[in-house]
C-alpha cells in the first residue's frame, strides 16, 4: 500500500535561526509587522508499506538516520494514504 | 608513514591538503576517492574542505553516510589520526566522530577571512607544536560553521580539555567581537574522545607556506607527523 508521508524538520525551540531572522527583517522592511518567524524543511515521501504504522516507523528511522540532526532538530511526521 | 586525503564529490581543498602534506611537509600522501576502501595502510586520514554533495540537506550530512566513513570511523577507533577541515569537520560531526555540530553562521552568509585562534591545548597529536594559549592566524571560509552542542557536552569538552581552538582577537582575548560566526564559546576546533580526532573549521593548509601569508597552519601537520613518528 502506498502512503504519502510528510516530514517536517525544524530547529529545536530556542535554537538560533539566522535565516528566519533575516527573512523576518526583510518582511518588516516591506511593511509586514511579524511577531515571530521560523523556518522548516518539508520532505514529501511516497512509502510502500503494509500499514500506516509501518510507514510511520520507516519515516521515523529516516529522520533518525539522515534527515534530522538530533543536536539541533525536532521532526514531525504525518502519514496519509 | 602515509597519509590519506579523502575525496568526495564536491571536495575542493583535497589537492591543497595533498600539496602541503607531500610537497611542503614531505610525507607520502594518497588521494582516496570515497568509493574506494581505506584499508589499514594509513597513519592519518584528512577529510578536506569543499561542498560535498552541494551541501544538500545539511553541510556534510550526505558524505557522512557514505561507506568510506565507516572505514574512517574504524580507523579512528583503532587509534589512527583523523583530521576534518571545514566541510571535513562538518562531515566528521555529522558522522558522530565528535559530539556537536557546525550549523548556519549567526549572520547567514559565507565568510572568507583571516582570523585569530587561541590554542586551548598543546596536549594533543594535532597541537603539540603550539604553546597552550598561543595566538595563531589561519583563514576561515564557510557559511555553516557555527559550533553548537548541548550544555552537558560543552561541560565535558571543557573538563576533558577537548577544545583545541577558539576564535580570539590579536591579543588572545576570547570576545564576542572576535567570534565571526557565533560559535558557542567561540569554539572552532574540537577533539574526539580519544584525542586522535580533530574537527576544525579553519583551514590550516591555507596557512602552511610563506607565500600564503602565514605558516601557523603547517605546525598542525607537523604535530601530526611528529606524533606518528614517535609511534605513540
Amino acid at each position: 500500500m502506498k502512503f504519502e508521508v510528510q516530514i517536517t524538520i525544524a530547529l529545536k525551540e530556542g535554537m538560533l535561526d539566522p535565516e528566519a531572522r533575516a527573512i523576518q527583517h526583510a518582511l518588516n522592511n516591506l511593511g509586514f509587522a511579524t511577531e515571530g518567524l521560523k523556518t522548516a524543511n518539508v520532505y514529501c515521501i511516497t512509502v510502500d508499506a503494509p500499514t500506516a504504522d509501518e510507514a510511520r516507523t520507516r519515516a521515523t528511522e529516516m529522520c533518525e538516520r539522515l534527515l534530522a540532526n538530533p543536536v539541533i532538530h525536532d521532526y514531525c511526521i504525518e502519514v496519509a494514504q | 608513514m602515509r597519509f590519506a586525503v579523502v575525496q568526495f564529490g564536491g571536495s575542493n581543498c583535497d589537492r591543497d591538503v595533498h600539496h602541503v602534506l607531500e610537497s611542503v611537509c614531505g610525507v607520502d600522501t594518497d588521494l582516496v576517492w570515497y568509493k574506494e576502501r581505506l584499508g589499514d595502510r594509513y597513519d592519518a586520514v584528512v577529510i578536506p574542505g569543499g561542498f560535498s554533495y552541494g551541501d544538500y540537506l545539511r553541510a556534510g550530512a550526505i558524505a557522512a553516510r557514505t561507506p568510506i566513513m565507516a572505514d574512517i570511523i574504524g580507523h579512528a577507533g583503532a587509534g589512527g589520526l583523523v583530521l576534518g577541515i571545514c566541510n571535513g569537520a562538518q562531515i566528521g560531526a555529522e558522522s558522530g566522530l565528535v559530539e556537536g555540530t557546525f550549523t548556519m553562521n549567526r549572520a547567514p552568509k559565507f565568510i572568507c577571512e583571516w582570523v585569530y585562534l587561541r590554542v586551548e591545548t598543546a596536549d594533543s597529536p594535532f597541537t603539540s607544536a603550539y604553546r597552550k594559549g598561543e595566538v595563531i592566524r589561519i583563514p576561515i571560509a564557510h557559511k555553516e560553521g557555527r559550533f553548537v552542542t548541548s550544555p552537558e557536552n560543552l561541560e565535558r569538552l571543557e573538563r576533558d580539555g577537548h577544545i583545541a581552538f577558539r576564535f580570539c582577537d590579536e591579543q588572545g582575548a576570547v570576545t564576542e567581537e572576535s567570534n565571526p560566526n557565533g560559535s558557542l564559546g567561540n569554539i572552532t576546533g574540537i577533539l574526539g574522545k580519544g584525542q586522535n580526532v580533530l574537527m576544525m573549521m579553519p583551514h590550516p593548509e591555507r596557512a602552511s607556506e610563506n607565500v600564503l601569508g602565514s605558516l601557523d597552519g603547517k605546525r598542525l601537520f607537523d604535530s601530526m607527523i611528529a606524533y606518528i613518528a614517535r609511534g605513540e
